[in-house]
């Protein structure tokens, strides 16, 4: 299958069941807000080395925030519900109670809900007061600038993590270029988060390593300086950069829209193959299939 | 369906008509409503003495009529509405639990005392003692919320525990007495002794007041949490501007005499 001049290769991304929850920042200017949100989100790339995936979903107008402040929207994965609360009180905790002005809202209606607020009431030292308006409990923590205030549960949900593109460029300007694009179109996809750099990984890996202790090890398979080396290298002639796109959506659906606009951003001279990454499908539920995505899609329309 | 209640006998002394709530009326017909029991003074009657009785219902239910003299309707109340076309007497909503009452006019004294859950709104005024402790009492209401437009009396939310009190116009002396937490918020003037003995909870006015010796002055800064009361409020019909839900607070401590956690916001204009 093409898109313009680039080859879409019949494979499949394969991503896993996680939960997710979603946090509503607020702050008294957008800026404070996002300065919370990066703070919350960094060192989340990766569920294994970081023990979640987290990054900004949008950016919220005072219109649509809980208070009618300037907001963002962050979305937090991890293997399980209660991973998802532990991280969920580290990083509120230490990344956004801490910047000025911010106040922090579940921004999930769920069945399942885990204590947040709940368990970060007791850095007030007793002079902690909860409020509870209709069916919401919020709690009101002292600090130096006024008042830190935060939902007492946040739900969490079955999401997805670990969808992904490849994508093989001709050098790493058009892979760079490409990959920008595509990464830009995936952001406007609601319940989507890139939790990479920017949204991008150049060290993609594999399952295990020939040093026993390390669970993953470089994706050699698609490092164009061992294409003379190792014989499973994917790469054909005139690939010479392939970056990736890490995909984690609160639906599969959603997962797999962001995937197929990532494509179609992608796709373009320059980039000679659109891939993605999978262990032989016996890891992940859910086999994400590149060119189902616009089958679906023809079908659809 | 509805089941309607209209008064068409005006009782000449307090009616204690404590069977007019959701908990006796559901399922029953008119004939049965009807013959439950009233006390008209010391005079044991019958619903149907004052009463004309229409339809049957599981969860709407109509009062209609003047019913100033009518005391204890809703006592218990734990489901349903319960629609007031009118003013009513003195301990509407007595330990009300659950459901909702509307009373279009004005409401007596006794305003749901010892009150758990659910909402009461007043489009009237209503008298003193509103969310508070019965005499003797030494925890009032636990939850729920009242909300009336008008003005009230003296010692509203009299040792309150938890739950939501907002009153558009003025309140009378003595408001959040004896608070043990909770919220209470006046859109008018507060009277005197506001939050005498109050452990914990907040008392909020949009006007300055004179507060007692007691409470000490904190800070002037913007409560966020407010925001969503009064985003609230303003959502059911009450009239806060935008500044008073964006803007700053002077925060008074009290009441020193006890555990001092307590707190008056008062606007700063």
């Amino acid at each position: 299958m093409r898109i313009k001049t680039t080859e879409v290769i019949d494979t499949f991304a394969e991503a896993f069941e996680m939960w997710a929850s979603r946090i509503i920042i607020t702050a008294q200017t957008a800026e404070w807000a996002l300065a919370a949100a990066r703070s919350m989100t960094g060192f989340a790339t990766s569920v294994i080395g970081c023990k979640c995936e987290a990054g900004v979903e949008t950016r919220l107008d005072p219109a649509q925030t809980p208070d009618r402040r300037p907001g963002v929207s962050v979305l937090l994965f991890a293997f399980d519900a209660q991973g998802v609360g532990k991280r969920l009180t580290e990083r509120i905790g230490q990344c956004v109670m801490t910047t000025p002005t911010t106040a922090c809202y579940n921004g999930l209606t769920a069945e399942q809900t885990v204590a947040v607020g709940g368990q970060l009431r007791y850095f007030g030292d007793g002079f902690q007061t909860s409020k509870k308006l209709g069916d919401r409990r919020f709690w009101r923590i002292p600090v130096m600038d006024g008042e830190f205030v935060i939902d007492e549960q946040f739900g969490v949900v079955p999401a997805v993590g670990g969808g992904n593109l490849l994508i093989l460029g001709k050098s790493a300007t058009s892979a760079l270029q490409a990959a920008k694009a595509a990464t830009k179109v995936m952001r406007s996809i609601p319940g989507v988060i890139l939790p990479f750099p920017d949204g991008l990984v150049r060290s993609g890996s594999k399952v295990g390593s020939k040093y026993k202790s390390l669970p993953a090890s470089t994706n050699d398979a698609f490092c164009p300086t061992l294409r003379a080396v190792v014989e499973r290298s994917q790469l054909p002639e005139d690939v010479n950069c392939v970056l990736e796109i890490v995909i984690d959506g609160l639906s599969l659906s959603a997962v797999e829209e962001a995937m197929r606009q990532g494509v179609q951003a992608a796709a373009r001279r320059g980039i000679k193959q659109i891939s993605a990454g999978n262990y032989g499908g016996n890891l992940g539920k859910y086999h994400i299939r590149l060119h189902a995505l616009f089958e679906h899609a023809r079908a659809v329309s | 369906m509805t089941l309607t209640l209209k008064l068409n006998t005006e009782p000449s002394v307090p009616l204690e008509a404590a069977a007019i709530t959701p908990a006796r009326l559901t399922g029953l017909d008119a004939s049965k409503v009807a013959a439950l029991p009233v006390l008209h003074g010391n005079e044991e009657l019958t619903v149907g003495d004052f009463f004309a009785v229409q339809g049957k219902s599981d969860s709407e239910f109509r009062l209609e009529g003047d019913l100033h003299r009518v005391k204890h309707i809703g006592t218990g109340m734990a489901h349903g509405r319960l629609m007031i076309e009118g003013s009513v007497g003195a301990h509407l909503a007595t330990g009300m639990s659950g459901g909702e009452i509307v009373v279009a006019g004005d409401v007596g004294d006794w305003l749901a005392p010892e009150m758990s859950g659910g909402r009461v709104i007043v489009k009237g005024d209503a008298g003193h003692m509103v969310g508070s402790a019965h005499r003797g009492s030494r925890i009032g209401i636990l939850g729920g919320e009242i909300i009336v437009f008008g003005n009230v009396g003296n010692e509203t939310g009299n040792t309150m525990r938890r739950g939501f009190i907002a009153v558009g116009g003025n309140a009378g002396d003595f408001a959040g007495v004896s608070m043990i937490a909770g919220s209470v918020i006046v859109l008018g003037e507060l009277g005197i002794r506001t939050g005498a003995g109050m452990k914990r909870g907040t008392i909020v006015s949009m006007h300055d007041a004179k507060l007692l010796p007691t409470f000490r002055y904190a800070c002037t800064y913007q409560p966020v949490f407010l925001g969503h009361y009064l985003d609230y409020l303003s959502g059911i019909g009450l009239p806060v501007s935008e500044s008073q839900k964006t803007g700053r607070y002077r925060r008074w401590s009290g009441d020193s005499i006890k555990l001092n956690l307590g707190e008056v916001l008062l606007f700063d204009k």
